[in-house]
């Protein structure tokens, strides 16, 4: 059952072919076996997930089966789940229970999806390779000396690993695309305010968005459906209504104009993966799909705008962690002084502190025109270059990373180094546009991620052209060894 | 030297919506501790804020109150301090784009003139939750029932010039917001709070001095108190050739003085930017045009009216439209009795004499307009006297029943039939064989004094009930 698409196992729950708590214990079961050597879960709830189980397959029976009810969903330690710990991967929250569930949790419960447990990243999502937590760091299944890319590495490594069949992750600068591309998955960050907010902790309020992690654009589908609508709740959630997801997945790609920023392809991309970016264009090529270049005359501003605005947003987000109401809180605070800067000082991890650092000099009287209102002046730049280009092509394509995942450890001690992980990714969340990360490949046996970057709430044809894609390749069913039992 | 007083003023001014700013908790005051503070207010991980439109909707109406600009997009900022009260760490205000602009009001001053006070701008914002430092045996309680309370800051220009001038502003600020129904004006409870920029100069000079900002008055009598102790603290330093320096100080009602705020009360960097989990207030002219359209007649127009419709003088005019209660109650009065002066006279002297009295408001009046109204009524039509109706008003106060019932039940009608008085004129007359040798030897300037005697005499054998009026016909007619 593991090796299943969502699509196969909600037509087995169906069939009858197995119960959900049959399928559920099977990933229990896979979890306990093989996630030692992972760590891509931080919490998993035995008795709750076979509770669940139990009554989705009540309601199986009773005929009122939602799409996903009885499906075993991962979630990014991110989201708030009432009664269970959110940690974000921090120490400051290791002991936080919410008291309420995120929109995004509500709405995979009310499908009758199974939550099977919170999944590892790094530290308030903060991170491109998922060491910064305070739970360890996640290895990549691949190979498990890598790091499986972040912040959501741990619902990335679960899913290429099959712990999960599907997982949720957040992206506010490539934290969906990066890890799925390390790890040979399927990953997509919708448009900014499709998919709620309410309920996620808060790393920049401006880029952050939630989107689903599986191994196939029509499992991403699945669970968008799910996923995706305005939520009164969150003011920035869109009212424009959703689409089926799932609808146009066969469209033909026939007149398809993808647009190739040579930005994307020039110094700093490996070529191992140029390589294979180039064989699948030409995949796509011979779908039907014409190529364009295009150029984003800014991208060179992209990690600069970025690392002023992520950091400035999540200075004050984070201002709430003081030990006061919830989370850590020091032992015996002599003053309210000592009360703030002990707790914060333990609660925190290094790279939380160096971006609250970053943020909240970006925002000081003095600085403020020089570098955060500079910083939303370029963020419209880069938005114009994408309007631009689309008035060109319907899509944009281009590697999601630079090159394949790198050694545990190799750049925790250089930040710039992490920051450009992203250089390719950052831009899609300043301009709030979706952008997916399809498996494309392998360099030394680590996976290549294809990013494909659509117009403002063009998820649809981005699943759609991933899921044609899919239908002409394979590399999106390649299972790393260890998950298969085939690792010496 | 002679010196000027500079006075801007700072009022929070809580809204009366009936849930939060940002969230869904009531806003009621005086509940247990945190039993009004939901994940949001908590400010829990993930939690949104989620705008009020009855906050927008009463801060615009405050906007057109005032005549003021609305902003057609008005922004919300996050001002990041760290106190426990203030569960963010940043309290959502709007700084650059407020949604109420440049206005102005009109205050009467006690000498009855009026002023044009200038309004620089109101914005909304969130109040803080509230420190409690007793009880807690050395520790800080934290209540958040008050947090995420909407605020409107409402900022004058330095146009006040004295503290009566402040108080007259605060006043008729207070009589706008309550016209408006936009807050319950209660400032025991906190929901008018007043910071006060004041600098000196010496009369004549039109250059500004060095500033100081008090925090924390919670009262106009307070206001007052502080801005006095303040002339009195800056023009003593001025005098000595000192200089002013700018601060932030804190009035202390229990000592009366002020004193700076220890340093690590005043945040200097707030940090301001806009607040991304809210979008842009838009608003539209149909918005602000059905907002208009449904504002009540507000305090100086109302005033206005008083003065043209019913000739009242400009103090009582004032007195009556100091608020809509009030205002209606004298209007209801004035319907009933059919003579506005009269009605005015009796709702400021008598009735408001009666509430100081019993410390009691409008609302708990047990004596209702018409039947107010009714016996003025009584007045007009000489069915009795003046002084009459007061005993009469005593007795409704009571609960004893309507003007024409006591009037009834106590026998207190005037007494007008020609006959019946004739008698007691005679009466009089017959008794008081001197006094009328008196008169009748007396000039006419002493006569006009001698009658009050013969009358004075009718008036005591009617019991008080004789008209007065008739029984001076009477006299001038026999006493010949």
């Amino acid at each position: 059952m593991h090796d299943k698409s969502v699509a196969q196992l909600i037509a087995g729950l169906r069939a009858r072919q197995f119960s959900s708590v049959e399928l559920n214990r099977c990933f229990l079961e896979r979890i306990k076996r093989l996630d030692p050597a992972l760590n891509s879960f931080i919490t998993v709830d035995e008795s709750a997930v076979l509770a669940a189980a139990e009554a989705a397959d009540q309601r199986i029976a009773a005929g009122a089966a939602a799409p996903l009810t009885g499906i075993p969903v991962a979630h990014k330690d991110i989201f708030c789940t009432q009664g269970m710990r959110t940690s974000c991967g921090s120490r400051m929250l290791d002991n936080f229970v919410p008291p309420y569930d995120a929109t995004l949790i509500s709405n995979f419960r009310r499908e009758g999806a199974v939550l099977l447990g919170k999944t590892n990243m790094d530290e308030f999502a903060m991170g491109s390779s998922s060491e910064s937590s305070f739970y360890g760091p996640v290895c990549n299944p691949w190979d498990t000396r890598l790091v499986p890319g972040g912040s959501s590495g741990g619902s990335a490594a679960a899913v290429a690993a099959m712990l999960a069949p599907a997982a949720t992750g957040t992206d506010t600068g490539g934290s969906i695309r990066q890890p799925a591309a390390f790890c040979g998955i399927t990953g997509i960050k919708p448009t900014y305010g499709r998919v709620s907010r309410r309920g996620m902790v808060a790393f920049a309020s401006s880029l952050d968005q939630a989107g689903p992690m599986a191994h196939s654009a029509e499992d991403c589908a699945l669970l968008l459906n799910c996923m995706a609508g305005f939520d009164p709740l969150d003011s920035t959630s869109s009212e424009l209504p959703v689409e089926d997801y799932c609808a146009g997945l066969d469209h033909t790609l026939a007149g398809l104009r993808i647009g190739l920023p040579r930005e994307y392809f020039g110094a700093g991309l490996e070529a191992g993966t140029a390589g294979c970016i180039s064989a699948a264009l030409k995949e796509l090529e011979a779908l039907g799909a014409t190529l364009v270049e295009v150029s984003l005359p800014h991208s060179h501003l992209t990690i600069p705008a970025y690392y002023v605005i992520a950091p400035a947003e999540a200075s004050t987000n984070l201002s709430r962690f003081d030990g006061v109401r919830y989370g850590h809180r020091c032992k015996d605070p002599v003053d309210l002084h000592d009360l703030y800067t002990r707790t914060r000082e333990e609660g925190f991890g290094p790279e939380v502190k160096r971006r609250i650092l970053v943020g909240t000099y970006a925002l000081s009287a003095g600085y403020y025109d020089a570098y955060y209102k500079k910083a939303q002046q370029v963020r419209r730049l880069i938005k114009q270059d994408f309007s631009a280009c689309f008035e060109q092509v319907d899509i944009i394509a281009g590697p999601t990373t630079p090159g394949p995942a790198f050694a545990l450890g190799a750049k925790s001690d250089d930040p710039v180094a992490m920051y450009l992980e992203d250089v390719y990714t950052l831009a899609v969340n300043l301009a709030g546009l979706p952008g997916m990360s399809v498996p494309a490949g392998f360099v030394d046996g680590r996976p290549v991620g294809l990013q494909l970057i659509g117009r403002h709430f063009g998820e649809a044809r981005l699943l759609n052209i991933a899921h044609r894609f899919q239908q002409a390749t394979d590399w999106h069913l390649r299972r790393p060894p260890m998950a298969t039992g085939e690792a010496s | 030297m002679q010196w000027e007083t500079v006075i801007g003023l700072e009022v929070h001014l809580q809204l009366a919506t009936r849930s939060k700013i940002f969230s869904g908790s009531a806003t009621t005051f005086g509940a247990e501790p945190n039993t009004q503070a939901s994940a949001v207010d908590l400010a829990m991980p993930g939690t949104l804020p989620v705008l009020n439109a009855q906050a927008v909707r009463f801060a615009v109406m405050f906007g057109l109150g005032i005549g003021a600009h609305i902003g057609r997009r008005s922004v919300f900022d996050r001002k990041n301090y760290f106190y426990p009260d203030l569960p963010k760490g940043y309290q959502i205000s709007q700084f650059e784009a407020p949604i109420v602009g440049r206005g102005s009001f009109e205050i009467q001053l006690e000498d009855g003139s009026t002023r044009s006070i200038g309004i620089t701008r109101a914005h909304l914002e969130e109040d803080a939750g509230k420190s409690l430092h007793e009880d807690f045996h050395g520790q800080t309680g934290i209540d958040l029932n008050r947090a995420g309370t909407p605020l409107l800051e409402i900022v004058s220009e330095p146009d006040l010039r004295s503290a009566a001038e402040a108080v007259a502003y605060l006043k008729a600020l207070h009589s706008l917001v309550t016209y408006l129904g936009i807050s319950d004006g209660n400032m025991a409870e906190g929901s008018m709070r007043c910071d006060i920029n004041i600098s000196l100069r010496p009369v004549g000079s039109d250059t500004l001095g060095t500033r100081t900002e008090i925090k924390n008055v919670n009262s106009f009598r307070f206001v007052e108190k502080a801005i006095r102790h303040e002339f009195e603290r800056q023009a003593e330093i001025l005098e000595d050739g000192g200089r002013i320096v700018q601060e932030t100080r804190l009035y202390d009602a229990d000592l009366d003085e002020t004193r700076p705020m220890r340093s690590k009360e005043v945040a200097n960097d707030y940090r301001y930017f806009p607040e991304p989990d809210l979008l842009p207030v838009v608003i539209d002219e149909a918005y602000i045009e059905s907002i208009r359209a449904e504002l009540p007649e507000l305090p100086t127009q109302k005033r206005h009216r008083f003065v043209a419709q019913y000739g009242l003088g400009s103090y009582d005019a004032d007195v009556l439209a100091a608020t809509r209660e009030l205002a209606d109650y004298f209007e209801a009065v004035a319907a009933a009795c059919g003579d506005a002066k009269i009605a005015a006279n009796w709702v400021q002297v008598e009735l408001l004499g009666q509430l100081n009295r019993g410390e009691l408001t409008l609302g708990a009046c047990p004596v209702s307009a018409p039947d107010l109204g009714g016996l003025i009524r009584r007045i007009l039509d000489n069915s009795i006297s003046g002084k009459i109706a007061k005993q009469v008003f005593e007795a409704m106060w009571q609960g004893e029943g309507s003007a024409d019932q006591i009037i009834e039940a106590r026998g207190l009608k005037q007494m007008s039939d020609s006959g019946e008085l004739e008698a007691m004129v005679d009466q009089v007359i017959t008794a008081n064989a001197g006094q009328v040798e008196q008169y009748l030897a007396a000039d006419e300037e002493r006569r006009k004094k001698l009658v009050g005697f013969f009358v004075g005499q009718v008036m005591k054998l009617s019991k008080g009930q004789a008209n007065p009026q008739m029984v001076n016909e009477l006299l001038a007619k026999k006493l010949v």
